[in-house]
């Protein structure tokens, strides 16, 4: 029986099966575990209201959103010094998230169930997401103005968000006005500065050119004088307003509206407005800067940096790659030296990344970069342009680490082109290099495309090379901005991958990024998904373009 | 014409007398002659001191056994045989005089005056446009009116342009077999060469495609030498005016079609054409 259903290769196909089971199980259940973690925490929680009272204190209230909870069986609870009042089977606990951190010292707290004596949710409580601090918790009591009330109680609400939504325009106003202006006028006055030195230098330097630089600088001081004078004028305005308010203990402090970014009052919200908020939330995620040491805020300059560093990786490697292979492939005599390289190449993509790294800092950055500031930005010393890690080098290490997966494709890809065809193209007249531009490579496009979707995908992930040659915390500036020359190779950026370590575990407030690592985590998947989307269309396209001869 | 049909071993030659007196190898000019050529795949030999003339705006077709070297033969004419690694060729090939085989010749200069299609139909993953236009490009030609016109002259020349006239912008792989080798034709002879290579243009054809290809033959020999490799001895009888017959890498037999198959001069040539081997 069971030999006779062995030989009937049913086990093969049992064992087949199961492996594409479990590798499907694997990829989904990875993926639902960061999406579930990664956008539960873009849905506003309820705040509660603990009446509280444990061994030691007298009761108090205790304000904030339920985060976790916890299972302690009563051995262990007792073994870790905690006393069970009804000598139950385990001992309950939960995690708070009660913010205040200014007032508290700390945004999270556990608390055990047993100690519990009332648990409610007012709809009155109101949660503001603040510039600093973390969220606070607590009672809207009423809004001020220029130190006095203008509004209390029922009333207090509507002017509030009211002020709020005026403060956040200004606020967005200042933003643009030091970006765009400050930033820009800075921007200038460090080329003013780098020219002359750079005149300097080259003994070029003497009265007319400093009569003209001072006229320069003196126009780019008024400029900034101005710009400051309106700023200081939004700035009068913006820290008018402000919120009184009250915490869990009761205690009254004021919160200036300039420091608020959101002020909700979750209780009170309908399922339609949870989603609204929920949407309106991961927008923000999706396209604000990072805020207190990136544990709040969004992650927008991340997002933006990897997407950049892989484009300008795919742009160099794709050439090198196809150049490489094409000569391998074509014009190399086949023999043992190419054999040999071809092994060398497969071997490079098993080199591990962290070694291009090395490599990338060690060559690029102060061999390569060095040698241009010497050569090219003099006048910069001694602060490096090109010698220190920045995007151009981190793209061009990604581009070494992935161009073995190009070659490889790429070479697949021309050996699969009918010899037909390329005589075909010569008996026309056609010479070896016309043939490989007008017909072979068109028809290898579809491979070498699929090369660059397997070196994007690999590129996009990496971390661990990138933390030597670019990629930093938190980057001042993006790559791209409207400053000449607006592409900045020379710039550190910020990449998913390494803010996801950065939050994850380099965060003094570990509880609060939990779910940004993980939805961040999600966040750079989307990205690559979304790389990679784009590359298999263009190559199905092509696909579809150069079918080669079916016969 | 003589309406007289003769039966020869086999082969309907009717198609073979026909009435022009300069049929006459005499009075022939020569455009390719092959001297003394040998030609080695590595150690193997697999010419042996080929000597031929081939007319002018003739058509002259090889025969042979598979693997007699017909083909090989043929892509000495146009040197394509320098792709492939390991050749040697000795001897001489010369067209209109010059050796091809000489240092100074330039092989993609030389392709463009010997044209070439190939047993399986290849065009290229473009436009049927663009793959008559292909020869063209290469040279430098991009302007619009010219293409337009040597296109259309080339796809009349090789019999369709009426098929495909409305859809010169449509990929060439979605035409049917017949209609690809045509169009492959008309791809060779839009950059005008002198003499056109066939290797078995019509072996991977139906006999419809196979009897269209054959009657361009025809009309294509007013203008260009043509040389056929085929492995059907009927077809060398319709289409040819010389044959070549060929065997184990040796030329054994060549004169004018008519002679060859009614009259052969050797044993090993009838006992080939009359199906005692090969």
């Amino acid at each position: 029986m069971i030999k006779a259903w062995f030989k009937s290769g049913s086990p093969w196909i049992w064992m087949t099966a199961g492996a594409v089971s479990i590798n499907l199980i694997l990829v989904t259940g990875l993926l639902t575990l960061i999406a579930v973690r990664g956008l539960g925490h873009f849905w506003p929680a309820d705040i509660v209201e603990y009446r509280y009272q444990d061994r030691q204190d007298p009761e108090s209230l205790i304000i904030g959103e339920e985060v976790d909870k916890s299972l302690l069986l009563a051995a262990q609870a007792r073994a870790a010094g905690h006393e069970l009042l009804d000598n139950g089977e385990y001992l309950v606990q939960y995690l708070v998230k009660t913010g205040n951190r200014d007032i508290l010292g700390s945004d999270f707290r556990w608390i055990q169930e047993q100690y519990i004596h009332g648990k409610s949710t007012p709809e009155d409580l109101i949660a503001i997401e603040r510039r600093e601090w973390g969220n606070f918790y607590g009672r809207l009591l009423g809004v001020k103005e220029n130190g006095t009330l203008i509004a209390q109680g029922e009333q207090a609400w509507a002017v509030a968000q009211e002020k709020l939504a005026k403060t956040l325009e200004l606020h967005d106003e200042i933003d643009k006005l030091q970006d765009k202006g400050v930033g820009a006028i800075n921007y200038n006055l460090e080329r003013l500065r780098l020219k002359q030195r750079a005149l300097e230098l080259k003994n070029q330097w003497n009265e007319t050119t400093h009569q003209e630089f001072i006229a320069q600088k003196l126009a780019y001081e008024q400029e900034y004088k101005v710009i400051q004078e309106q700023i200081g004028k939004l700035n009068k305005e913006i820290k008018s307003n402000s919120l009184l308010v009250s915490e869990a203990g009761q205690k009254e402090i004021s919160i200036p509206l300039d420091r608020v970014v959101k002020l909700t009052r979750p209780n009170g919200m309908s399922w339609l407005d949870k989603s609204i908020e929920y949407v309106s939330n991961f927008v923000t995620f999706f396209l604000d800067e990072p805020r207190e040491a990136n544990t709040e805020g969004g992650i927008f300059p991340a997002i933006f940096g990897t997407v950049l560093m892989v484009l300008l990786m795919a742009v160099v490697v794709t050439p090198f790659g196809v150049i490489a292979a094409v000569y391998l492939r074509e014009y190399a005599k086949q023999g043992f030296v190419t054999r040999v390289i071809r092994i060398a190449v497969n071997n490079l993509a098993g080199v591990p990344s962290i070694v291009y790294g090395v490599f990338g800092l060690g060559f690029f950055v102060y061999i390569l970069g060095g040698s241009i500031d010497r050569l090219f930005y003099p006048e910069a010393a001694p602060s490096p342009v090109f010698g220190t890690p920045g995007l151009l080098w981190a793209s061009l290490t990604l581009a070494l680490l992935t161009l073995p997966v190009v070659i490889v494709a790429t070479e697949e890809g021309l050996s699969r082109i009918p010899k037909s065809i390329r005589e075909g193209s010569l008996a026309l007249g056609a010479t070896k290099a016309e043939t490989l531009w007008r017909t072979v490579l068109p028809m290898a496009s579809p491979a070498i495309m699929t090369g660059l979707i397997l070196a994007v995908a690999r590129a996009a992930g990496e971390v661990a090379p990138l933390m030597l040659v670019g990629v930093v915390k938190l980057a001042p500036t993006l790559p791209l901005d409207g400053n000449f020359p607006y592409l900045h190779l020379d710039r550190k950026f910020m990449h998913l991958g390494f803010h996801i370590y950065d939050v994850g575990f380099q965060s003094p407030n570990v509880e609060a990024a939990r779910p940004l690592v993980y939805a961040t985590s999600l966040l750079l998947v989307m990205v690559i998904v979304g790389l990679n989307m784009f590359a298999i269309a263009v190559r199905n396209n092509l696909r579809e373009k150069y079918r080669a001869l079916e016969n | 014409m003589t309406t007289a049909q003769k039966r020869t071993h086999g082969i309907d030659i009717s198609a073979l007398n026909r009435d022009d007196k300069s049929q006459q190898a005499g009075s022939l000019e020569t455009c390719i002659k092959v001297e003394n050529l040998d030609l080695f795949y590595g150690d193997k030999q697999a010419l042996h001191g080929v000597n031929m003339e081939m007319p002018r705006k003739k058509v002259t077709a090889y025969i042979g056994p598979s693997g007699c070297g017909k083909s090989t033969l043929l892509r000495c004419i146009n040197r394509m045989n320098d792709l492939v690694d390991g050749v040697t060729i000795k001897g001489k090939i010369l067209l209109d005089n010059e050796d091809i085989y000489d240092k100074s010749v330039n092989v993609a200069a030389l392709r463009r005056r010997v044209g070439m299609v190939f047993q399986k139909p290849n065009p290229f993953p473009k436009t049927i446009y663009e793959n008559v236009a292909y020869g063209l490009r290469i040279q430098g030609i991009n302007d619009r009116r010219i293409l337009d016109e040597v296109v259309e002259k080339s796809l009349r020349g090789a019999a369709l342009w009426d098929e495909v006239k409305n859809r010169l912008n449509d990929n060439a792989l979605g035409m049917s077999g017949g209609q690809q080798q045509r169009l492959v034709i008309a791809r060779a002879i839009a950059i005008e060469p002198e003499v056109i290579l066939l290797d078995e243009p019509a072996s991977a054809l139906d006999p419809i495609s196979t009897l269209k290809i054959e009657e361009l033959i025809n009309e294509l020999k007013d203008k260009y030498t043509i040389v056929i490799v085929t492995h059907n001895m009927q077809q060398a009888a319709r289409v040819s005016d010389f044959t070549a017959f060929m065997y184990m890498g040796e030329l054994i037999e060549f004169g004018e079609t008519s002679e060859l198959f009614t009259n052969p001069a050797k044993k090993q040539t009838e006992d080939y054409i009359t199906g005692r081997y090969g």
